[in-house]
């Protein structure tokens, strides 16, 4: 169910695009849907980071992960226990851009014997790959889209296509010095059809398809999966490989396609005539992927700049975090106490408020 | 009550591989001897005033709960939403990577699934989806979302009674979630509803009223503190005279009342009276403020900001200066994170801490007034005012284990290894990822250290320990140092259990072992009236 109930439910998003473009529901698949689903992100996304933003930070929970800064001959560790704005800023930059936390993940191991066990911790980093390899190839892929969605493209997207086809220059430039038939057959390889081909295309799908397979394979990771976990994957993968199929192996019109783009952004939505099926296919699943998006696990997009455990410097020996919502509360008070225990305070010479009850 | 399991029994139980088949989602918790703790008794939960007060047992059908729980979890539910920050974000956000999967000493020692840190949090978030979400709302089970029936609740009960809230999870995920703050919201849920364990409700009761989790009565701390008095002129010839409640100190020292009980911690209590004497420090005990570990923390908020309000009312009663905390580890996590936050505005008359000896002013103290023992004595061993003879711990071999919450609530790394080098000659770190912020839970914290779930605490001190043993095998380590009350009586028994041969002390109590004291005899035992090498034996 956690897998197959979203990989159908894909498939037929895939269907209804293709049908729906073939009942020339074109206006409604290229306008309605792509601006209701942008609608519903924009709104859904801002919601979900107020209503985080509303409820308070009571108290000044930080992880620390390193020495403290106490004594000054004790070297602290300002990243992993930060003590003011500076390191914490770090702390957050080293987190949401290179995944810091992954990277010293650890994979335990039982080893041994019953009667002599031996538990031992090894540095994986293949999620910390994966993670990497996912995030950094889609928010790419999704900057190299912004070419239609600009009448003249931008230097900096026409920069990373430049970068991202960075294959061509270990194809071209080393077969100057290295004239081999292994360079021949990269640039061959690598140039499917007309079009270069896209590094962050190929890490993307893979880095996808090791996402997704495992949670099918790795037990513990199957046990934790919901729906909610193998539903975005198979979505996102649906969309990769729609645009992969687009761009390398059944081309669509670009020109449409960009017109398409231009008149969204420019609020005069026009629908050209002769855009493929297969392009209608990746709108409904990056559609649908926006309007799922805040009410999903996806939502860590925006979470993760929260966390008060990453987020808060250790500075509450230092300066008094405040609570909004402290209150008063009942206290059993020393005069309480001495009453109760005066005699016997009395008694082992424990000086007293009040001789007498 | 089960026989106890056999360490190998335990191993043999374990298997990462295996999970079991379907869905978590209908598969209820097994409330099983050993595994779990009494329930509060009506007594200790009227005493603080808390609901549904009743005598209940876990292990039986009827949990006699109040009429329409339900809907008095789900409120609450919605109210510590709006509260907690932390609460909702980590409701939302978890993508369910499995990185903290492996991490947490209960999953590791039992290899159940749900003891996975993200499943235990799931056991919440499904609650939390079929009334707070849309899709679960509408998709119900397809989404992860069910509704909170008998089961569900009974299934909280049990895992949110097997974490400690260590915060090791929270150190491998990726957002930072941190379960302990999860555990913590399952057990204010469950105390509406009367379903806490008597291991923590009890000490609650006590400190409220007596104001210890031991329930020492002040006469009682004056004569216990008398005994280990005797203990110390026995091995040192030295007679130190501390003060009680005394007004006008300089300092008033907290320190959990485990430390005034039992041995080990009473050695480490020991150690502290010979280093404030030997100092000639102006300071005071309190029988008032006579418990610096705060269980009240592991009920509801409230409950651990009543408890906690005691030390900076009686620092005002007896118009101390500043405060000295004594070893412990859940009172640290308080101390830095909450009690300035709960009661700081009380404390307002209070100074920068400020070494008498060394003149040191502990900057990073300036807003609780509250300074660690081990900050405190790494400035005098670094100032140079201890006389000190390490070789007195030669007979020693000793590791450090940090606890969990001074390593992750604070980052109290260096200063208790700094000590422990300046009095020990040997010292062997464990391995790397099973100390400092990575350490493992002794296994039983978070109030779980009862007799009545030995199988739990054992499977849950398994990561730990063995990482002790494995230092023990490798360089003959048989002393377990520390900086916490429930360390040194948990992990004694962990010790036993696991690594025989191994013992526990405070930092505080090797300290004492090798400070040379003014007009002391010569010293021919320890403080446990061990032979001291070199000298009892002289062969050497």
């Amino acid at each position: 169910m956690r897998f197959l109930v979203p990989l159908v439910a894909v498939l037929v998003l895939v269907l209804l695009a293709i049908a729906g473009a073939g009942a020339h529901l074109q206006f409604l698949l290229g306008v309605v849907v792509p601006y209701a689903a942008l609608a519903i992100f924009v709104l859904g996304m801002i919601a979900k980071v107020v209503g985080w933003g509303k409820a308070p930070v009571p108290f000044r929970i930080p992880t620390t992960c390193g020495q403290q800064k106490s004594l000054p001959w004790i070297k602290q560790n300002k990243i992993e226990n930060p003590s003011g704005a500076g390191g914490t800023f770090i702390r957050m930059l080293l987190e949401v851009l290179v995944f810091r936390t992954l990277w010293r993940n650890l994979r335990t191991e039982m080893h041994g014997t019953p009667d002599n066990p031996q538990l031992v911790y090894k540095s994986t980093r293949w999620l910390w790959l994966g993670g990497m390899m996912f995030h950094w190839t889609f928010l790419i892929i999704v900057i190299r889209h912004l070419r239609f969605f600009f009448q003249r493209v931008p230097g900096f997207v026409q920069s990373i296509e430049h970068v991202d086809n960075g294959l061509k220059f270990l194809t071209t430039y080393p077969a100057v010095t290295n004239p081999g038939k292994l360079s021949a057959a990269l640039h061959g390889f690598l140039q499917v059809g007309m079009p270069m081909l896209y590094v962050t295309d190929i890490l993307f799908i893979t880095a996808v398809t090791y996402l997704l397979l495992r949670r099918i394979f790795i037990p513990q990771v199957k046990y934790m999966t919901l729906a909610n976990d193998s539903f975005p994957l198979f979505l996102i993968l649906g969309i990769g490989i729609s645009g992969v199929v687009m761009r390398y192996f059944h081309r669509v019109d670009v020109v449409g396609v960009k017109n398409l783009a231009m008149g969204l952004v420019s609020f005069h939505p026009v629908v050209p005539s002769s855009v493929g099926s297969i392009f209608y296919v990746h709108l409904l699943l990056v559609s649908t992927l926006l309007a799922y998006f805040p009410f999903s696990k996806l939502v860590h997009f925006g979470g993760v700049f929260l966390s008060p455990t990453r987020n808060l410097a250790n500075n509450s020996r230092e300066v008094r975090h405040i609570n909004p919502w402290n209150y008063p509360v009942e206290v059993h008070t020393y005069e309480e106490y001495e009453n109760d225990f005066r005699a016997k305070m009395k008694m082992a010479g424990v000086p007293v408020e009040k001789e007498e009850d | 009550m089960a026989k106890q399991m056999k360490p190998n029994e335990i191993i043999s139980e374990i298997d990462y591989k295996k999970m079991p088949e379907g869905s978590w989602l209908d598969q209820p918790a097994e409330i099983k001897p050993g595994m779990f703790c009494w329930g509060a008794k009506a007594k200790s939960i009227k005493t603080v005033g808390f609901p549904n007060a009743r005598d209940w047992n876990p292990s039986e059908e009827d949990w006699k709960l109040p009429e329409n729980w339900q809907g008095t979890v789900l409120e609450a539910m919605k109210d510590r939403l709006g509260k907690y920050r932390s609460f909702k974000l980590f409701m939302d956000i978890c993508v369910r990577c499995g990185a903290c999967a492996d991490k947490c000493h209960f999953y590791i020692g039992t290899g159940d699934p749900k003891n996975m840190p993200v499943m235990r949090a799931e056991l919440m978030r499904s609650v939390y989806r079929k009334y707070f979400t849309t899709p679960g709302k509408m998709l119900g089970k397809l989404a992860g979302a069910r509704e909170l029936d008998i089961k569900v609740l009974k299934e909280w009960w049990s895992y949110f009674f097997q974490c400690t809230e260590c915060r090791r999870c929270s150190v491998f995920c990726p957002y930072g979630i941190d379960h302990a703050e999860i555990t913590m919201m399952g057990r204010e849920f469950l105390n509406l509803l009367g379903l806490n364990i008597e291991w923590i409700m009890g000490p609650v009761a006590n400190c409220h009223v007596k104001c210890n989790h031991l329930g020492l009565e002040p006469h009682t701390i004056v004569n216990n503190v008398e005994f280990m008095l005797d203990d110390i002129e026995t091995v040192t010839g030295i007679r130190i005279n501390p003060s009680f409640n005394r007004k006008g100190a300089e300092i008033l020292f907290v320190t959990p009342s485990g430390d005034l009980f039992a041995d080990p911690g009473t050695y480490t209590c020991m150690g502290y009276l010979m280093l404030f004497h030997e100092l000639g420090l102006d300071y005071t005990w309190s029988t008032y403020a006579s418990e610096g570990g705060n269980f009240g923390f592991f009920t509801t908020n409230e409950m651990g900001k009543r408890l906690n309000a005691k030390i900076y009312a009686e620092a005002k009663r007896l118009g101390v200066k500043y405060i000295i905390g004594g070893e412990c580890g859940h009172m640290w996590r308080v101390l830095s994170q909450y009690m300035n936050t709960w009661n700081g505005p009380e404390a307002d008359f209070l100074e920068v801490p400020k070494s008498p000896i060394t003149g040191t002013v502990f900057e990073n103290t300036r807003g609780t007034r509250a300074v660690h023992i081990s900050e405190f004595t790494a400035d005098l061993i670094k100032h140079g005012k201890l006389k000190l003879d390490p070789s007195r711990n030669d007979h020693l071999k000793v590791t450090f284990h940090d606890s969990c919450n001074t390593a992750r609530g604070m980052g109290l790394l260096e200063e208790p290894r700094y000590v422990l080098k300046s009095v020990c000659n040997n010292f062997y770190e464990m391995p790397q990822h099973t100390i400092r912020e990575k350490t493992f839970c002794c296994g039983s914290g978070s109030g779980l250290n009862a007799g009545e779930d030995i199988d739990l605490r054992m499977k849950g001190g398994l990561p730990r320990a063995n990482a002790v043993k494995h230092v023990h095998d490798k360089h003959g380590v048989n002393l377990l140092a520390n900086v916490c009350a429930i360390d040194r009586a948990t992990l004694t028994t962990s010790m036993d259990y696991w690594v025989p041969g191994v013992k526990v002390a405070g930092l505080s109590e090797l300290v004492a072992n090798a400070l040379v004291m003014k007009g002391e005899k010569e010293r021919t035992t320890d403080l446990r009236g061990e032979p001291l090498p070199n000298k009892a034996g002289g062969d050497q």
